[in-house]
């Protein structure tokens, strides 16, 4: 089975270690990836804010990137959800581009739903013993429904202590340039979130994107909390070594 | 327009509301409790996910067929005896109330259960022709006490606390009102009922019309909506033209979905159903029944068909209880009689004001709570992220913002001007990483860092170690 892998510019510059965790988790379970170096970022930026003739030309750019792939992964829910649900809009008037959009949406995965539904192993073999909390990503959860895939893969994990996070599903504040526009309400927003982190007495909290987790993170280390924000793909990579 | 109304941008709203720790904790507290309810009463239905369909489908081809039903709907009010009147704008509405109630010899106005004539700005019109105005829901007449407007459609006083509420009576009283439920209620009660046997005019709001018998119901939880449209001489319903279904069967569907998504409750304690003006043979009910329905920019809405769907919306206040924006800011911040992700949709058409309120698009992290939770389906998240796209065709978003985004797409679009982008950011950012992250940035990284660590660019970008590692 063949994979090109897709790492969200947010892993490519700031989580590079997402990236190879990602790659030996897939390589361990038999999946020949490749990376197509053309590869820039899918526009969620610009998507998301409203500039829709910016992002078309950087989306081109991955779609040209992709064009030959077989199957298509990212650890990334938003990343994946932005191809899924608005490429197909934003290149409603070009039917070039149209096309490569409906082929890109077809075979884009992101990382657990590709675990789930295509290479079909949810047991790593991993042993992880800590306790473990999980924000459910907006995106991942909503739009693309993997919460399932998470905990399948999670609560196969040996010595794993697994605990629930109260309201695991509200947003972390993040939201793309939400987080610049509007600082004092995301902040509000993350500061509630990391309350709740905390209470979990969690060593490592967990989630299936890294714009979450680069949200959470930033504000636990201010607080100097020694928690860990770990992407899924890390936690396993991890535990398959241990 | 209200105080609150005016100001700023909904930042500079929401920075003043996240000040307000009582307010924030009254709505979060609030919130969680409906929240809660709701999923009890829901799951407890089996099938809720049918539901929602199947109201999405009553609204759709209502909204679809407005102007067959909005006909029918009329021709039976008068059928009914009553009297109907078509309001193309706010101030045309406030008018055709004022002649009724002017020709009816009017003095004492009770209303109950309305937003529409908030939108409309209703009361201040009122009382400025010397009118006596009371609202009679308890959440409605606090905030009238208060000069405020709601913050939520369904629960309009959720911001506020007990002891305020024990203030504004205690001042109307000049006495002190004890803060518990019951003295508080008892208060309402006995301003409001002689408000009640005084009043020659009753305003109502209007859930929904049912157009092929011509009847207006009400949902409530007082009741205060039956003396309302039955103890004054003279009742006027006020509705937004979106606001009507088929028939009773419809009707069973959407009262199965609004209160227990408004509330989490099976039914609310009152559904009052009129058909216009009393009968010969009817014992009480009044002389004259009026409707207004009102379009204030609804058929804007109608002909634009990427936001048609935000006319399916049946007030329920649902994704306002889920909203992670809303949870933290409360109502007032949106600066807009409608507040939350669907107010956040409608007020920039409702008001004609797209540079004003289109930018409340932005009041959301496109988290799509709202969308999941929405009684009839409405993608509110995308309806949200398409106002964006509008916005900034219009070019309302600020000049530098569109210079960051033009330079962003020309370093992005290629490939090799991304990578010198990323080896320039990587140089740059050494005088600020402190252990690993950044802890200080500037303007505009400071909106981060303030509050969070930001990560420090990886020494080798993945692409980099792939590259490595692959040749
Ligand atoms: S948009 Fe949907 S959830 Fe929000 S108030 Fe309207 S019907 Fe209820």
């Amino acid at each position: 089975m063949k994979a090109s892998i897709f790492i969200t510019c947010i892993c490519d510059n700031f989580y590079p270690q997402v990236g190879n965790a990602m790659v030996n988790i897939l390589e361990k379970c038999g999946v020949e990836c490749d990376f197509p170096t053309e590869q820039v970022c899918c526009g969620q930026p610009a998507l998301n804010t409203g500039y829709w003739d910016d992002t078309r030309e950087v989306a081109k750019t991955l779609l040209r990137a992709f064009k030959d792939s077989e199957h298509v992964v990212a650890p990334s829910g938003s990343c994946i959800t932005a191809i899924k649900e608005y490429y197909p809009i934003i290149f409603e008037h070009d039917p070039e581009y149209l096309l490569l959009a409906r082929e890109l949406v077809s075979k884009a995965y992101e990382f657990t739903q590709f675990m789930h539904q295509v290479v079909k192993i949810t047991d790593l073999g991993a042993r992880f013993p800590y306790k473990v909390t999980y924000h459910a990503s907006c995106h991942a959860t909503r739009l693309l429904g993997v919460s399932p895939y998470v905990h399948q893969l999670l609560s196969n994990i040996k010595d794993i202590e697994l605990i629930p996070l109260t309201h695991a599903e509200n947003c972390c504040g993040f939201g793309g340039t939400f987080s610049v526009k509007q600082p004092e309400v995301s902040e509000a927003m993350v500061d509630e979130k990391v309350f709740h982190i905390k209470e979990t007495g969690a060593d490592v909290v967990t989630a299936v994107d890294m714009g979450c987790l680069m949200n959470i993170e930033g504000r636990l280390k201010k607080e100097g909390s020694k928690i860990r924000a770990l992407h899924i793909t890390q936690l396993l990579d991890e535990g398959m070594r241990l | 327009m209200n105080k609150i109304h005016q100001g700023k941008t909904f930042r500079e709203r929401a920075r003043e509301a996240l000040k307000d720790d009582f307010m924030r904790q009254a709505v979060r507290k609030a919130v969680d409790t409906l929240e809660t309810r709701k999923e009890e009463a829901t799951d407890a239905l089996g099938n809720w996910d049918q539901w929602r369909e199947q109201g999405k489908r009553i609204r759709e081809h209502a909204v679809e067929n407005l102007d067959y039903y909005l006909s029918q709907l009329a021709a039976n009010v008068r059928n009914n005896g009553g009297t109907v009147y078509f309001a193309p704008e706010a101030k045309d509405a406030r008018q055709i109330i004022l002649e009724i109630i002017k020709k009816h010899g009017g003095k004492h106005i009770v209303k109950s259960k309305s937003m529409v004539t908030e939108e409309i700005h209703l009361n201040k019109a009122l009382i400025k022709e010397g009118l006596d105005v009371v609202e009679t829901d308890l959440a409605e007449y606090i905030l009238q006490l208060a000069d405020e407007p709601p913050s939520h459609i369904v629960v309009p006083s959720i911001h506020k606390s007990r002891d305020q509420i024990a203030e504004l009576f205690s001042n109307v009283a000049r006495e002190k009102i004890p803060n518990d439920t019951p003295s508080l209620t008892a208060f309402s009660r006995k301003v409001l009922r002689e408000k009640f046997l005084q009043a020659d005019i009753g305003i109502t709001g209007c859930n929904f019309a049912i157009a092929d018998t011509g009847a207006i119901s009400l949902v409530t939880n007082e009741g205060n909506a039956r003396l309302t449209n039955s103890l004054p001489k003279v009742h006027i319903a006020v509705m937004g033209m979106e606001r009507l279904v088929p028939s009773f069967a419809d009707l069973e569907v959407l009262l199965t979905l609004l209160p227990r998504s408004a509330t989490g409750q099976k039914l609310t304690s009152y559904i009052s159903i009129t058909n216009g003006p009393k009968k010969p043979e009817d014992l009480d009910g009044p002389d004259y029944f009026y409707l207004v329905i009102l379009d204030n920019g609804r058929s804007r809405i109608l002909a634009d068909t990427e936001f048609r769907q935000s006319l399916h919306c049946i007030r329920c206040g649902a994704c306002f209880n889920v909203c992670p924006v809303y949870r933290q800011v409360g109502g007032h911040s949106y600066g807009s009689v409608y507040g939350g992700p669907i107010g956040s949709v409608i007020s920039a058409f409702l008001t004609n004001d797209m540079e004003r309120y289109g930018g409340l698009a932005y009041a959301s992290t496109l988290c799509a709570a709202c969308s999941t939770v929405c009684a009839v389906k409405i993608p509110l998240h995308d309806l949200l992220l398409k106002l964006r796209h509008r916005y900034v065709t219009h070019k309302y978003t600020p000049a530098a913002e569109r210079t960051v985004f033009k330079l962003w797409r020309t370093t992005f679009q290629n490939p090799k001007t991304y990578r010198l982008a990323i080896k320039m950011a990587q140089k740059a950012q050494s005088p600020l990483v402190n252990n690993g992250y950044i802890i200080k940035g500037p303007p505009p990284l400071s909106a981060w860092t303030n509050s969070r660590y930001f990560p420090k660019a990886a020494e080798k970008t993945f692409r980099e170690q792939w590259q490595q590692q692959h040749h």
